[in-house]
């Protein structure tokens, strides 16, 4: 225990964990000491994680813990106040100049950043374009790809969400729950290596939940695109992550497969979070 | 009406430079185009076109009544215009620039892709009636001889001394001069808001 009373996870007993999930691989993300803060407030302190490919990784936490900016920093939307973002090997806010890390320039973040794909909250779908346009107009113009193949492709991508009988439709004429599946298959039209997922439920009616947790398992199950998923839903994590991170005050306090801190997390936050979780859950059932 | 199609294109070409002059991220432009909107909007548009008139001369530039006319409502209007188009930019929520960030999209490409078709919408409004303002601000350009609807009106009734038809007449000219202009933002207002809430 810190001073705080926080337990803090030596290294070594992390890594631990991290063999079981991540393989001999070498990791696609890498987090080394970044700490984040807002003006005094210190969102994340000192986080270390590697995450391999194809891995899926959730991230649990209640809010305000630093989970979001988790994966807002590794989206470029948040600039780590310190430390190093790794993508594939590379630096994402730096760049290597005779040895040393100096930050880098806008060119050198998209690039890096082009691998990386992201679904939000809120959807944030264009509300100006159709559906189509939606999952064609970062294909054309950041990719480059003919009209002809982006539509052919984002045809296709919408099937697999379900919703390839709504290409010429406005973004609010759709649910909550199929705008939150377009903005999964504009996502997932970039062919990006990692794809972040900022509790893509939370703004949904509890009857919409499923049909977009389902697309994700779908994902999840390819095991071709690497996932970095924030959630609430513990169910969801349990069937699909690799391995469940719980984040708490802006550290990683506890990590390891879903029913090793499901079933019998071993840190006291770990415990209080969970109960407290399940209890809420039986209320509300 | 010459004077309202010249004046108001200059005003709309104004407004989306200096809009974005107020948002750039380089603090000389963002003083340079504060400072203009302020000198046009604090000061009266009566005494900008009296000295575009009549003082410019004195400094050796020289100015037909029908270009000093649109310069100064061209300059004038554009800087009420520039507002708009900063404020409808700044309205459009922050989401949506993050959304074009994680589809890796280039800042340009953010900014015409993704905010300003969303901005244009809510500018229209404010657009349209700046419009008819400009329209009937027309009117004090013949103050400094163009002839404009209501001088040739107030020459009307000196002649005919029928002082209530004169004036009623170029009232009802006006609008029906001006409500096209009304139609015309409101069609433009419904096909951009297509497909939306």
């Amino acid at each position: 225990m810190n001073s705080k009373g926080v337990v803090v996870i030596e290294a070594a007993q992390l890594n631990q964990y991290a063999d079981i999930s991540a393989v001999e691989d070498k990791p696609i993300i890498r987090y080394q000491k970044v700490s984040k803060s807002f003006g005094d407030l210190k969102v994340l302190r000192d986080i270390d994680l590697d995450i391999a490919p194809g891995e899926v990784v959730a991230v649990i936490g209640s809010s305000g813990s630093g989970k979001t900016t988790l994966a807002r920093m590794l989206m470029t939307l948040e600039q780590p106040t310190s430390g190093v973002i790794m993508v594939d090997g590379e630096p994402l806010w730096h760049k290597e100049v005779n040895g040393e890390l100096v930050p880098a320039d806008e060119k050198h973040i998209r690039r890096v950043r082009s691998k990386i794909g992201m679904v939000f909250q809120q959807f944030n779908l264009f509300p100006h374009m159709t559906i189509l346009r939606n999952v064609t107009e970062a294909p054309i113009h950041v990719l480059g790809i003919s009209r002809a193949e982006a539509k052919e492709k984002a045809i296709a991508m919408l099937n697999k969400v379900g919703l390839g009988n709504k290409l010429d439709v406005f973004p609010a004429q759709l649910s909550g729950g199929q705008q939150q599946r377009v903005a999964i298959a504009r996502a997932l039209v970039m062919r990006p290596k990692v794809m972040l997922c900022d509790e893509v439920t939370s703004a949904l009616d509890p009857e919409l939940v499923g049909e977009v947790l389902e697309v994700l398992k779908e994902i999840a199950a390819e095991g071709e695109t690497t996932m970095l998923l924030i959630t609430h839903e513990m169910g969801f994590a349990r069937d699909v992550a690799d391995r469940i991170i719980f984040i708490d005050k802006g550290r990683i306090v506890e990590q390891g497969p879903p029913r090793a801190i499901l079933g019998n997390p071993r840190n006291p936050r770990t415990c209080e979070f969970l109960s407290r979780f399940r209890q809420q859950w039986i209320s509300k059932n | 009406m010459q004077l309202t199609v010249f004046s108001s294109t200059l005003a709309f070409i104004l407004a989306f430079i200096v809009g974005f002059g107020r948002l750039s991220k380089y603090r000389p432009i963002r003083t340079i185009s504060a400072i203009y909107v302020e000198f046009f909007r604090g000061t009266s548009l009566l005494v900008q076109l009296f000295w575009a008139y009549f003082v410019l001369p004195h400094f050796g530039l020289e100015l037909s009544a029908m270009q000093a006319g649109v310069i100064v409502l061209g300059l004038n209007y554009g800087a009420y215009a520039s507002e708009v188009v900063r404020s409808s930019i700044l309205a459009v929520p922050k989401s949506q620039t993050e959304a074009g960030i994680a589809l890796n999209m280039s800042p340009t490409q953010i900014m015409l892709r993704v905010i300003l078709p969303q901005a244009f919408l809510t500018m229209l409004p404010p657009f349209g009636n700046l419009l008819i303002e400009l329209l009937k601000g027309t009117a004090l350009v013949s103050l400094i001889t163009l002839g404009d609807l209501m001088f040739m009106g107030a020459q009307l009734r000196i002649t005919t001394l029928r002082t209530v038809e004169v004036f009623s007449l170029v009232l009802i000219i006006y609008f029906i001069i001006a409500y096209p202009l009304i139609l015309g933002v409101r069609g433009l207002e419904s096909k951009f808001s297509k497909g939306r809430a």
